[in-house]
């Protein structure tokens, strides 16, 4: 593993210490910051200074602060999100490869008409219904993005399925669970690795998108996309303030996706 | 006469466990203007590696070390990207192993072979039409005039592997590399490719490097002979004196792979364990694969499944097995009627009847140890874990000549072909079957691994009276093996009967045409059987 780390590319160095300076941030917010997460503690939009180091937002709470807890509200709810749509996107899938037939169909008929609808108009639909809390926000990312994980993994499971070591295993009598855990899940993992970081991306610009919108996490909470549209008015005054959340939503997405494209490197089996 | 090409005291060295490290060794070699040099040798053996060294070329990882390359003059070892692009294809040209890999699936056939002479300048797209056309007929390609309007998929391997020998010759080179062009074709497809590769050796006189592990099939097309292993020359010399009197002991080895083994006195008294009455199956719905076949299989007997790729030899394994239930017939085992399809059927009848692939690299998931796969059927059939079961794994291990210590914890990935194989029939032994079904075992693999193969799966049945029931197109194979033979023709069974019975005369017609295109070790055989056929025709 190790081996591995050091001889990535410089490009996917720079996306690890990227994502590790974002957990750092987000596991030890409590300590470091050196404010309350929604305690007011100086003017509205104040600018860079010794006191606060990216000076504060609209109603003057410290923006360095709110960075930090924004990133651990937003992070782990991505990672949460991300990692139950890929449980049930790939058994899901899965098990439309390995049973086929009928199984496969209405599984997969079921699924197109999930993704026949504009994503966000349908997280728009449900949070409205249903109430913007946290496992709502979570159960319907999930699943919207669980159909996108579902189309991959089946397509990967497919492939998989027609080699003759699966075909061993069937004549051998074993079962569907098996199949999937120990014949299929460890070829397919590389693919979904991939897919994973780049998956953890979009869920995470749909939460911010979600919360400019006023349907994500509900303020006082920190969250990044949450900042930018709170500050968002501050543009027009030539105040640099809602640069900072939008930029750290971008440097995270490209540092995960200089990681992704290391992964998708190293399973393509190109060791150049 | 001067030499085309010649190589001087060539080493190539590859690149692995952190150094630079010789694969090829003092190679010396030349060759005149219609010249055929056979290169013979296992895989690892350098072979390929020296042939595409002719051409300046080496594999990623590789490099030319030292030694020198001339051909026809220039050097080669040392030229430039531009150098090297002018020579290739018009002075030297490469026929791989795989023709259907190498044709751009949605491109015709004569459109590929009019690209680098249109390419190189050497002529027009029509003119370089004719001339594959006039190329196309000399290879005894059929309707030469329309074939080159076809798309690859609907060719058939020896004629995708003609049409590879005619794209070579496109511009004109002095000199071929022939890089085992026969491997992948069965004994029938190969006589029309060995045919080709002498009509443009012998009368448009062009030298060839042949490249190949069967030694019968080099002795058809070449003059001299060059015997490698391990990336060092072991024996070189004329064709018809190397064969007749071979001076190194491995030479003599590779001369020696096909001997039969011992008659073994046997009969049906042993009992019955596999039936199969007036089976007919279909992938379709509309056409059979599979016509009214009647099969059976005695218990410590070998019953060889000979025919050519496109028979149904393969088919019917999966019908016996379930994967592809019959749509007509029965299949008795152990003398009890199976359910035609695999979810029906028991575990112990799933443990009874085993199987083992042609492809040992997709058999083996590449995810697992060998202590899983071979460990797994073991727990799942005998409900065996933890120690009693390491044992186990330890003696299957020892069973197929692989030491327990160095193999267990190997990943399926780290094992050569023949090790993977060897695995794969452990596998099938862990569960203790009654018969093992072999697909084409030994046709992935080098001659001396797959006779070494052959010797351990002999043994086996030796030791613990299995039977196998053993599909094959290689005949060699079958001379080894089997008790029993059973010819199939386009889903039909042709022939079938004791060993000694179907390969003596009379016999059906088929299994004649069949039998007569084994290569033997003899210089002069494609020149007979050639011409015996053409007088056939007349």
């Amino acid at each position: 593993m190790l081996r591995l780390l050091r001889q990535a590319p410089l490009s996917a160095k720079i996306g690890i210490a990227i994502v590790f300076l974002n957990i750092f941030a987000a596991i030890f917010a409590p300590i470091i910051a050196p404010y309350e997460e929604t305690s007011i503690v100086g003017d509205v939009w104040e600018v860079f200074s010794g006191k606060f180091y990216l000076g504060t937002d609209h109603i003057g709470r410290d923006l360095f602060t709110r960075m930090m807890f924004g990133a651990r509200n937003t992070i782990i709810l991505a990672f949460i999100t991300t990692f139950l749509s890929f449980l049930v996107g790939s058994t899901l899938g899965f098990i439309a490869a390995v049973k086929g037939s009928w199984t496969d169909n209405i599984l997969s008929r079921i699924i197109d008409i999930i993704m026949a609808f504009p994503t966000l108009i349908f997280a728009l639909m449900i949070l409205s219904v249903m109430g913007s809390s946290v496992p709502t926000l979570i159960f319907t990312i999930a699943i919207l993005d669980s159909t996108r994980v579902y189309r991959l993994s089946r397509a990967v499971a497919m492939d998989i399925e027609v080699m003759e070591f699966v075909e061993a295993a069937r004549l051998r009598g074993e079962g569907l669970w098996w199949l999937m855990r120990h014949e299929i899940l460890p070829n397919a993992m590389p693919p979904l690795m991939a897919e994973f970081g780049l998956r953890f991306c979009f869920v995470f610009l749909f939460i911010a998108s979600l919360s400019f919108l006023g349907l994500g996490l509900q303020p006082p909470l920190a969250d990044w996309g949450g900042m930018v549209r709170e500050n968002a008015g501050a543009i027009t005054f030539g105040i640099y303030t809602p640069l900072i959340p939008a930029g750290a939503i971008a440097l995270l997405t490209v540092g995960v996706n200089l990681i992704v494209d290391w992964f998708l490197h190293l399973s393509s089996g190109l060791h150049e | 006469m001067k030499n085309l090409l010649e190589i001087k005291n060539l080493y190539i060295e590859a690149y692995y466990d952190e150094q630079w490290q010789p694969i090829v060794r003092n190679i010396n070699l030349h060759l005149k203007r219609g010249e055929v040099l056979g290169l013979i040798g296992e895989s690892g053996a350098g072979k390929s590696t020296i042939g595409l060294a002719a051409m300046g070329f080496t594999r990623q990882g590789c490099r030319l070390a030292s030694g020198s390359i001339n051909l026809d003059g220039t050097e080669i070892k040392d030229a430039s990207a531009a150098e090297l692009k002018a020579i290739r294809g018009s002075k030297i040209a490469y026929v791989a192993q795989s023709a259907a890999a190498s044709f751009n699936p949605s491109h015709k056939v004569i459109k590929q072979y009019a690209e680098a002479p249109v390419h190189h300048g050497l002529m027009g797209y029509e003119e370089a039409e004719e001339e594959a056309i006039e190329l196309y007929r000399r290879l005894f390609l059929p309707t030469p005039e329309k074939i080159g309007y076809r798309y690859p998929h609907e060719l058939s391997g020896g004629q995708l592997q003609r049409s590879m020998v005619a794209m070579a010759m496109s511009c004109k080179p002095d000199i071929i590399v022939f890089d085992e062009p026969t491997t992948a074709l069965d004994v029938t497809t190969q006589i029309e490719v060995l045919a080709a590769v002498k009509e443009i050796t012998k009368k448009m006189n062009k030298a060839a490097l042949y490249i190949t592990h069967d030694l019968a099939v080099v002795a058809q097309v070449a003059h001299r002979i060059m015997v490698l292993r391990n990336g060092r020359l072991v024996e070189e010399g004329e064709t018809c004196e190397l064969l007749e009197n071979p001076k190194e002991k491995y030479t003599r080895e590779l001369l020696n792979v096909r001997s039969t083994r011992q008659e073994k006195n046997n009969s049906d008294e042993m009992g019955i364990i596999l039936n199969i009455k007036k089976v007919s199956a279909t992938y379709t719905g509309q056409e059979n694969v599979l016509d009214d076949i009647d099969l059976v299989v005695s218990k410590g007997q070998t019953v060889a499944l000979v025919g050519e790729s496109g028979s149904g030899k393969s088919t019917l394994a999966r019908v016996i097995t379930g994967l592809l239930p019959a749509t007509r017939g029965s299949v008795t085992f152990l003398g009890k009627e199976l359910p035609l399809q695999l979810r029906k059927r028991e575990k112990e009848d799933l443990r009874r009847m085993q199987m083992i692939y042609q492809m040992p690299d997709t058999a083996l998931n590449p995810r697992q140890t060998v202590r899983k796969v071979i460990g797994r059927p073991i727990e799942f059939y005998f409900g065996i874990k933890g120690r009693e079961k390491d044992e186990k794994i330890r003696e299957l291990l020892e069973k197929i000549e692989l030491d327990p210590d160095s193999y267990i914890n190997r990943m399926t990935t780290e094992l050569s072909g023949g090790e993977k194989q060897r695995i794969c029939i452990a596998r099938a032994l862990a569960a203790e079957p009654e018969l093992i079904i072999c697909d084409e075992v030994t046709s992935a693999l080098d001659q001396l691994v797959a006779e070494g193969l052959l010797d351990l799966l002999q043994d086996l049945q030796n030791k613990t009276n299995v039977s196998y029931l053993f599909i094959t197109h290689d005949l060699a194979t079958v001379k080894a093996i089997a008790d029993k033979i059973v010819i199939m023709l386009k889903g039909r069974i042709v022939e079938q009967g004791e060993k000694a019975e179907v390969l003596s005369p009379p016999h059906h017609e088929y299994t004649d045409k069949l039998l007569a295109s084994v290569p033997e070790m003899d210089p002069n055989w494609l020149d007979n059987l050639l011409a015996s056929r053409a007088s056939a025709f007349i």
